[in-house]
């Protein structure tokens, strides 16, 4: 009986990535209550107070609504926010835990495992952005007039925070630390980096300084391809974020690949 | 013959101290091979620098002629590892979780084995039971069967049995035994050592990181030269009759029991007939068979049995 079944099935190369893609993406489904409701129950409160309320009655952006402004930086938070936590807490639960010893032991190369983490964590952020732009659609009107380049900006903040997400929760060394780097790094940066007000109204310092905030390229570049409007040209956006993903996703590939806090 | 595995000149150290000194050792196809030693000892090490789980600072870990650190994701379909702490992944139900991790190898579902496994390993009635329900024995058989779940030529087993009821453990020791019987050669660690005496065919012994002896493991029983013969009398003695001097007789237990040692070139049957002649009170005679503690304590004045306070 076990020398028959004992036999050797074909290897599918390709099998370990996509395992480790669905195992990660039936991980956040599990707790979807916590994962997906309640990220898009912050947005929408966020959506109701600027869009149906203090928004009726403010105006930065000639010919827009504040609705209509605000709305393309909440939906990038949302994206940002759940991509970023879905990497580094998966990652530092296994860490913590010690179950990542069952990915060190299989073939998985640290590529394939960085793809997977990543594209979990973007289809977790990017559903929460596209439930966040649905229910927008009843607080303002957007007028998307570059929808793929809306498109590419979305998933290019989603990649460039589950790079992050990754390598926070290989440097933490406890929850305590990894909440460090989401209240005290990216809340601080997303709401100084254009949510709420284009930094054409900010004093010359404070507009100077926003640029070393790359948060603001992500975020205009974004709002800019759905108004057509922004601070900074669509060109400049994309080329900034870019280089600041594929520098992240250089790090992550380092830490994984040398197996540094992950391997003894 | 190719060797199942080939260790050559490994080396770890942690924060200055070696973990692993040195070691050179080589298991052959279809083998079971045991490797003991204290807490420390660097088995765990030894396992962890095999299976992937910690990076090599020097010397090769070749499985099936292919080295371990270049051609890991071959050498890595070819071993399934239990390690000695429990993990599990509390999201997954087991019977979910063995199907993620044969995914992990890159194997196809193979339901039939799966069953096999869940068959044999007493698992069937938790199935669909999150791991944060299981007791440690439970999660203790699922780690052995999440081992197999790819049919590893190599199977390495770090103190597979502790926790796990008799039963169970007689068990899991019979379906490892058929698993080898089947082609798949077998490294394991155990705190029980009638088990390491009753499954392995060789043993290695390690101390402070080092190899202290490699041998099979009836010439590493053998070799042990310190045999007693035991008296146990009606009446006690005060002291040690004069013609059993020369035999290092010793008095314990009150003067009820007294030791024969039978070192060198003793022969038990002049022996016999010395104690006959003296007409001593004896109520029975005891000839203990040396085991691998004594062999262990012998090798490395460490006993084995006071690891982790573990039983």
């Amino acid at each position: 009986m076990i020398d028959r079944l004992r036999q050797q099935r074909r290897f599918i190369p390709w099998l370990p990535f996509a395992t480790l893609l669905q195992k990660e993406v039936r991980r956040f489904l599990r707790v979807s209550f916590q994962t997906l409701l309640t990220p898009i129950v912050t947005a929408s409160l966020y959506l109701f107070v600027f869009g149906a309320t203090l928004g009726q009655h403010i105006s930065v952006l000639e010919g827009f609504s504040y609705a209509q402004f605000v709305v393309p930086g909440l939906i990038l938070m949302g994206v940002i926010n759940n991509s970023f936590a879905n990497t580094s807490s998966s990652l530092f639960i296994s860490r913590y835990l010690g179950n990542i010893v069952d990915l060190l032991v299989t073939p998985l190369t640290p590529p394939q495992v960085i793809l997977a983490y990543t594209l979990a964590a973007m289809l977790r952020g990017l559903l929460v952005g596209t439930v966040v732009l649905i229910i927008s659609c009843f607080f303002a009107e957007l007028p998307f007039v570059s929808p793929w380049a809306a498109a590419a900006m979305a998933a290019l903040a989603s990649f460039l925070f589950a790079q992050f997400g990754l390598i926070a929760a290989i440097y933490a060394n406890s929850f305590d630390a990894l909440s460090m780097y989401n209240n005290f790094l990216i809340l601080p940066l997303i709401y100084l980096g254009g949510v709420f007000y284009p930094i054409s109204i900010l004093p010359p310092f404070w507009a100077r300084l926003s640029h070393f905030n790359p948060m603001l390229y992500l975020i205009d570049g974004f709002r800019h391809a759905i108004l057509g409007v922004g601070d900074l040209p669509l060109s400049t956006a994309f080329a900034v974020a870019g280089l600041i993903a594929a520098a992240l996703f250089g790090w992550a590939a380092v830490l994984l690949g040398s197996g540094y806090k992950l391997r003894l | 013959m190719i060797p199942a595995l080939e260790i050559d000149h490994l080396h770890k150290s942690f924060a200055g101290t070696a973990a692993v000194d040195d070691l050179s050792l080589t298991i052959e196809p279809g083998e079971i091979f045991g490797l003991l030693g204290p807490n420390g000892a660097g088995k765990s090490t030894t396992i962890n620098m095999i299976s992937g789980v910690c990076r090599i600072d020097r010397g090769t870990v070749r499985i099936f002629g292919h080295d371990a650190e270049r051609d890991y994701r071959l050498t890595r379909r070819l071993v399934g590892v239990m390690h000695q702490e429990i993990v599990t992944d509390h999201f997954f139900t087991i019977d979910r979780a063995l199907k993620i991790h044969a995914g992990y190898y890159g194997v196809p579902g193979d339901d039939a084995w799966r069953k096999l496994l869940i068959e044999r390993l007493g698992l069937g009635d938790h199935l669909h039971k999150s791991m944060n329900k299981l007791s440690g024995g439970l999660k203790r058989r699922f780690m052995v069967a999440k081992a197999l779940i790819h049919k590893p030529q190599l199977l390495i087993l770090d103190e597979p049995t502790a926790g796990v009821d008799v039963e169970l453990r007689r068990a899991l020791w019979q379906f490892v035994r058929e698993m080898n019987q089947a082609g798949t050669t077998v490294l394991l660690t155990t705190h029980y050592l009638e088990e390491a005496e009753q499954m392995c065919d060789r043993i290695a012994i390690m101390s402070g990181g080092k190899l202290v002896a490699l041998e099979r493991t009836a010439d590493l029983l053998a070799r042990l030269d310190n045999r007693s013969l035991l008296l146990h009398l009606d009446t006690p003695l005060d002291q040690v009759p004069a013609a059993l001097e020369a035999l290092h007789g010793q008095l314990e237990e009150n003067g009820r029991l007294l030791r024969i040692s039978l070192a060198g070139d003793v022969v038990i049957g002049e022996v016999l007939q010395l104690l006959a002649q003296l007409n001593l009170p004896i109520r029975d005679l005891e000839l203990p068979r040396p085991g691998l503690e004594e062999v262990f304590l012998d090798l490395t004045g460490l006993q084995l049995k006071d690891r982790k306070g573990n039983p």
